[in-house]
């Protein structure tokens, strides 16, 4: 019995100290503000930021732009998660194909991606296109590359088990392969969702008139610094919401995988 | 003589070559100067050379040899993963190798239980040993009802629902060879399985496994490193020698079936084991 209540108090322990974590932050951050007598350009004092996210949230311009972002960066995400499964796939099957790419996958990685951006503005213009294909363009490398890996990662044994029963084709993936390959799959898209908002957000500060990344360089413009601070809350808050929800897949899809166990050691 | 009758005499005296005691039934696999090579950018190895045995239908055969000798070797070739470089391996008369291409129809009904369980870790322990039922298109009632029933057998009873993660080493395997039994192989193909087991399941399940071999009158390849469990099992025990494997001695083993525990306090049994076991030894020296 007190193994289970111990647990559950494990469980319990992030919801009480991230609480604690934040009220403390914003305890220190308001002394700093005091003591330190920064201006209010530089550093906003924490209500006044507070405030200010109040007044942004209750603005219907802020969610329109909030939507875009997310939208981009879902199009963008999920345009990264067909093709970068689809790819990794198949140049983990195909080895003389990844071995004749490999040269141009490695510069393409190496390549720092953010400088495309205003090259891609230019191509797809100031609309929604570019920073879909820019978050697209992030979110595709960490799937692409963690399928390879998974694809090429199934156990020689498991493998020799269905050889041994017979299998055919089909089998092998359902029963294999694919639950095989899927927390690899899972792992690129928890690096690639972080990834894709980065994308959208960079994309919208470099051109076009909407978005929360629009809205950041405005209150910028503006010398606004709690509606800059507000703003960023907000994009944290849609990068946390997104990231949860593809994590929450991954505790769906393969709860009996090493990585969600461990997560269940840590966190519940 | 017709090719017919001369095909019979030599039938007969390949059965009397494999010189078993009450054997029942035809040759079930065949041997013919097995050899296999591996050649790897290191090393080239001679794993086997010139392996001939022929098992009865229903016969019992442990293999027995140092680490090393080629017994996985051997035993992979049988299950149709791996081609051998030289000679042939008949099942049932008909060919299983047709060059490096495996007859898969020739392999039908056919249980391994591997060195490693390889159990799939997103299944839980029953859809684990229904696996090869799945496959085979059983529906699911009965083939859950069949895997409780095997989890039973092998000791695993309660532990259906549970994830091969939660399971001990031991465990593991058992579900291995729950899975292997599943679909009532008539070949059982068995490497080293009860290697994780302590000494009490390990003498539960050879019990066990006697039983369930004499039940299904199924054929058993079953290697170990345990002399003991070799005779206390086998009909005949093959003494495989290493670099190159070779069969250096079969032993037949005369103990009428089904064997309580007990035989193995029998003085002969002991003399069995001890000679073995000296043969082993020499092994060793080589
Ligand atoms: N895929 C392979 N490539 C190269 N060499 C191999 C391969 N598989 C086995 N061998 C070699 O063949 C020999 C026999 O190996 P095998 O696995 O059959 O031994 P074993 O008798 O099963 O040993 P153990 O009792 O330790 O399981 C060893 O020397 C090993 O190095
Ligand atoms: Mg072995």
């Amino acid at each position: 019995m007190r193994g289970v209540s111990r647990d559950r108090s494990r469980k319990l322990l992030p919801w009480i100290s991230t609480p604690i974590i934040l009220v403390l932050a914003f305890i220190a951050w308001d002394v700093f503000v005091r003591v330190s007598g920064i201006s209010d350009a530089v550093v906003p004092p924490p209500q006044k930021v507070l405030s200010e996210l109040v007044t942004v949230l209750g603005t219907a311009e802020t969610w329109e732009h909030a939507w875009i972002t997310t939208s981009e960066t879902l199009g963008g995400f999920l345009i990264a998660l067909v093709v970068g499964v689809v790819a990794g796939v198949v140049l983990g099957k195909v080895p003389w194909l990844e071995l004749s790419l490999r040269p141009v996958i490695v510069a393409s990685q190496v390549v720092p991606k953010v400088a495309l951006v205003p090259l891609f503005v230019v191509w797809f213009g100031f609309g929604i296109t570019s920073k879909v294909v820019i978050s697209a363009m992030l979110a595709f490398f960490p799937i692409m590359l963690n399928t390879q890996l998974g694809v090429r990662s199934v156990d020689a044994g498991q493998r020799e088990v269905m050889r041994s029963l017979n299998a055919t084709r089909w089998q092998t993936f359902r029963h294999l392969e694919m639950k095989s390959t899927l927390p690899y799959v899972l792992a690129g898209m928890e690096v690639g969702i972080v990834l894709a908002i980065i994308g959208a957000i960079v994309g919208e500060y470099l051109g076009g008139s909407e978005g929360l990344g629009y809205m950041l360089v405005r209150t910028l413009n503006d010398l606004n610094a709690s509606a800059m601070f507000a703003t960023t809350i907000l994009l944290s808050l849609i990068g946390l919401l997104l990231y949860f929800a593809v994590n929450a897949l991954k505790r769906f899809l393969i709860p009996w995988h090493e990585s969600v166990y461990a997560q269940q050691d840590l966190n519940g | 003589m017709s090719p017919d009758s001369a095909e019979a005499v030599s039938a007969t005296a390949g059965a009397r070559q494999s010189t078993r005691t009450g054997a029942a039934g035809a040759a079930k696999l065949e041997l013919i100067g097995v050899g296999k090579e591996f050649r790897t950018k290191r090393a080239h190895t001679v794993a086997l050379s010139d392996i001939n045995l022929t098992i009865d239908d229903g016969e019992f055969v442990s293999i027995i040899g140092r680490s090393g000798c080629g017994k996985t070797t051997l035993l992979r070739m049988l299950a149709g993963l791996l081609s051998p470089t030289t000679g042939r391996i008949l099942v049932e008369g008909r060919s299983l190798w047709n060059g490096t291409k495996v007859d898969t129809s020739v392999v039908s009904q056919l249980g391994v239980v591997f060195q490693e369980a390889n159990l799939f870790p997103w299944y839980s322990v029953a859809e684990n040993i229904a696996l090869p039922l799945q496959l085979r298109g059983d529906d699911k009632a009965s083939r859950m009802k069949r895997a409780y029933e095997l989890a039973e057998l092998v000791g695993l009873a309660g532990f259906e629902r549970s994830y091969p993660r939660e399971l001990s080493g031991g465990m593991r395997q058992r579900v291995a060879i729950a899975r292997a039994l599943s679909i009532n192989p008539k070949l059982l193909l068995m490497d080293e399985p009860f290697g994780a087991l302590d000494a009490l399941t390990r003498e539960r399940m050879n019990l066990e496994l006697q039983r369930i071999s004499l039940a299904t009158k199924a054929t058993v390849v079953f290697i170990t490193h345990d002399i003991n469990e070799a005779v206390f099992l086998g009909d005949r025990v093959v003494h495989l020698t290493p670099r190159p494997g070779r069969i250096h001695q079969i032993r037949t083993i005369d103990f009428p079936k089904p064997r309580s525990i007990d035989v193995q306090t029998e003085p002969e049994f002991g003399a069995i084991v001890r000679d073995l076991r000296h043969a082993l030894d020499e092994d060793e020296k080589r």
